[in-house]
């Protein structure tokens, strides 16, 4: 069966919706967490703390967290090797182009393949900024969001990465969720309606949320 | 009317292709488009010179031969077949590009005229029924649903000529190969090959090197049948069935 998924067409786009689904349901919880900040450094500092040991006496501390990274690193890897050899796919399938070219499709259609390079670079910075603290300018403590959050946000490059990665994740959204819902079987012409919705409201509020935080950074709501 | 024409001319499958520019005068806005290109041919072999091979044959709408991706679109700017596109679909002076199918699965044969057998050969994968032939069976020996049968006939309209290859931007044929699986699928005659026709029309597609569906919506823009975009949700609806009842076997 896997075989019979992975050599198709149709099936190596259920392998996109399926990991696009769990990515998204973790951007859903990840957006909830970090608005924390908004209450504070206790607040969001004790979190991380509780996140870290999460599923305890059961879970050993850290290992729900690394179990989550696991699932998010398969996701993400699923996502982006079926997206390249379906687009290989695309691209080889239409060698000439049309000498009468006409603009086609929506903004948020014709972006998913490049706003997907931009979200992949994204998490690259994003993990080597607050979670391994690599590249994070000023001192990167573990366990403390808060002053990390401030520290990236205080710096102009960190607004930018961020709020030009949230942006084209709004647009991916916007197409993904909807197409995702079409892939895996569930649209229907009485549902369309919902869907495109859900779609458009999961965009604005995942993109809203997340800007919200640098904004609160540089407004000084957060500091 | 007078038109100015820019005409993909290409003589065989092998040689490279351009555009070439033609004026023609005198064209009525009741003719059809492919009246006008028969004016066109009329000049062009009236002054030795070879005329522009295209597709037709019912010039009814629904044979399905006809094809052309005129001024970008194609069958042109109205939602019907090029051959039941009118020349007051346009305006006297205008310059009106005509270009042939284009997808990799779709080679081009000459001029405006491309090879669609690879939708044959995905009929051929399953697109049939293994049903007892003779005589038309009594209507009411096999009752269907109201609404299967409408679901049915909405996919059954598909005349196979390939616009939503032809405006698809990744080359796919995702709405024909769905057209032609749920128009089946859904009723009793075609059930004993609901899970086998899915399955091996998909695989047929994927081998003749249609591109993947990215859901642009181009396609049933297109479609002068106007087949639904949601026939492909459907198609992948069966095709995720069909993969878990093979994969129980």
């Amino acid at each position: 069966m896997a075989r019979t998924v992975w050599d198709s067409t149709v099936g190596k786009k259920t392998v996109m919706a399926v990991s696009g689904v769990i990515m998204l349901l973790y951007l859903v919880v990840h957006l909830y967490g970090n608005l924390k900040v908004f209450f504070g450094l206790q607040e969001i500092d004790d979190y991380a703390v509780w996140l870290r040991n999460l599923g305890q006496p059961f879970m050993h501390h850290m290992w729900t967290i690394w179990l989550t990274r696991a699932v998010l690193v398969v996701a993400v890897v699923a996502h982006a090797v079926s997206a390249y050899q379906l687009s290989r796919r695309d691209i080889e399938a239409r060698p000439s182009k049309y000498v009468h070219k006409k603009p086609r499709a929506t903004y948020a259609t014709r972006t998913m393949r490049w706003g997907g390079v931009i979200l992949g670079l994204f998490i690259v910075w994003h993990i080597l900024d607050l979670t391994t603290g690599t590249v994070h300018p000023g001192g990167f403590q573990d366990a403390h969001p808060y002053e990390n959050i401030v520290d990236t946000f205080s710096t102009w490059y960190g607004n930018v990465i961020y709020i030009v990665a949230m942006l084209a994740l709004g647009l991916h959204i916007r197409h993904g969720f909807w197409s995702a819902a079409q892939t895996l079987g569930v649209g229907s012409r009485t549902r369309d309606r919902a869907l495109k919705a859900t779609a458009n409201v999961l965009a604005l509020l995942l993109t809203a949320g997340f800007i919200s935080i640098p904004v609160g950074v540089m407004t000084g709501l957060v500091s | 009317m007078k038109l100015t024409l820019r005409v993909w001319r290409q003589k065989n499958a092998d040689a490279d292709g351009a555009m070439s520019t033609y004026e023609v005068d005198g064209i009525s806005p009741d003719m059809s488009f492919l009246e006008m290109l028969d004016v066109l041919n009329e000049q062009l072999i009236l002054s030795g010179e070879e005329p522009v091979a295209f597709d037709h044959d019912c010039r009814e709408g629904i044979c399905g031969a006809c094809s052309l991706v005129i001024n970008g679109d194609a069958h042109g700017p109205e939602r019907t077949t090029t051959c039941q596109l009118h020349m007051r679909s346009f305006k006297d002076g205008d310059t009106i590009d005509i270009e042939p199918w284009r997808a990799a699965a779709f080679p081009v044969v000459k001029d405006l005229v491309v090879d669609r057998s690879a939708f044959d050969r995905i009929i051929q994968a399953g697109g049939y029924i293994t049903a007892p032939t003779g005589s038309a069976p009594e209507a009411h020996a096999t009752p269907v649903p109201k609404a299967d049968a409408d679901f049915a006939f909405e996919h059954a309209e598909c005349i196979g000529c390939g616009a939503c290859v032809a405006a698809c931007p990744n080359g796919a044929a995702m709405l024909f190969t769905s057209a032609k699986i749920n128009h089946l699928n859904v009723l009793p005659q075609g059930a004993p090959e609901r899970e086998t026709r899915v399955l091996d029309m998909v695989a047929q597609m994927d081998a003749e090197g249609f591109g993947g569906c990215t859901l642009t919506g181009e396609c049933a823009t297109a479609c002068p049948k106007g087949i639904p975009l949601m026939s492909i949700t459907s198609m992948n609806k069966e095709w995720l069935r069909a993969t878990r009842k093979a994969a129980k076997r």
